[in-house]
């Protein structure tokens, strides 16, 4: 069962896209923090953002008619795949240096992997991102690779 | 409290979570994510086929960020860490954040932890992974 990527999938492996600048603000953590029911100080605070804060901040702010019927952003860094419901698979981050307010980061995300497996209930389609952050001078801050699931 | 002396097999503390529909709500606000899993029962439940409103796996994520978070307090950073989410489940279930030491090397005063979210059934939902460096 390999059948559902096709060669013009498999060649938007590699592919990154514009980079997107992103100001760290003290009232953004502190939300975050409360959404998530931190307990820190020092997350609660908004001195420091949490070891997830960057979950989705590279999300494309669309209009809302860009938006898919299931609620979601048009991925301008997605091939047209043959499954489209989609489920979190996982992350892997490492962390470089702690994100304050005031950061004035750049991100940076490249699709690295399109693989199909055969799960309980039928075939997936794994996507893989690598989320690069970066101070505006080029300090690497933190690497994220996050997997998405089509089902 | 973690310290190079730790040893190998010794639990975290665990903490649990029981997500609310408000809650639920923010955190998606907060990362903006308008998928209709998290907030839209009617449409999950019957177009997606889920038997209810869904938990984000990043959130389970965060709380196991979290689990390491407290118990490592001033005393080291977070190095790196990962999970994978292997069930799903849904608005209305309790669910645990925990983890075990697995490895501690004393060269580089690093730490690492094998860690899990299980829900009330002792399932484990989503297993993951971290390295912390004592300060």
């Amino acid at each position: 069962m390999n059948n559902l990527l096709t060669p013009e999938i498999k060649d938007w492996i590699g592919r990154s896209d514009t980079p997107i600048p992103l100001e760290v603000s003290r009232r953004d953590i502190q939300k975050y923090a409360i959404a998530t029911e931190q307990r820190v100080e020092k997350y609660r605070r908004g001195d420091e953002a949490p070891p997830m804060f960057l979950f989705n901040a590279h999300s494309p702010l669309v209009d809302l008619d860009q938006l898919r019927p299931d609620g979601l952003t048009v991925d301008a860094l997605l091939p047209e795949l043959p499954l489209k419901r989609v489920m979190a698979g996982g992350v892997k981050n490492t962390y470089h240096r702690p994100i304050r307010p005031g950061d004035q980061l750049v991100l940076t995300r490249t699709l690295t992997d399109i693989y199909e497996k055969q799960g309980r209930s039928g075939p997936l389609i794994f996507v893989t991102y690598v989320m690069r952050v970066e101070t505006e001078a080029g300090e690497l801050v933190m690497e994220e690779t996050r997997k998405r699931i089509f089902r | 409290m973690p310290s190079i002396d730790i040893a190998v097999g010794t639990a975290i503390e665990e903490r649990s979570h029981h997500p609310s529909m408000v809650s639920l709500f923010l955190y998606n606000a907060v990362i903006w994510n308008p998928h209709r899993i998290h907030f839209d029962e009617t449409y999950t439940t019957q177009v997606e086929k889920h038997p209810g409103i869904v938990i984000d796996g990043p959130l389970q994520g965060d709380w196991l960020a979290q689990v390491v978070t407290e118990w490592l307090s001033d005393d080291g950073t977070l190095v790196e860490m990962e999970y994978s989410n292997r069930r799903a489940c849904y608005l209305g279930e309790t669910l645990r954040a925990g983890g075990t030491v697995s490895e501690v090397n004393r060269e580089t005063g690093t730490i690492s932890l094998e860690l899990y979210i299980k829900n009330q059934r002792n399932e484990v939902l989503a297993p993951g992974r971290a390295i912390v460096k004592l300060s």
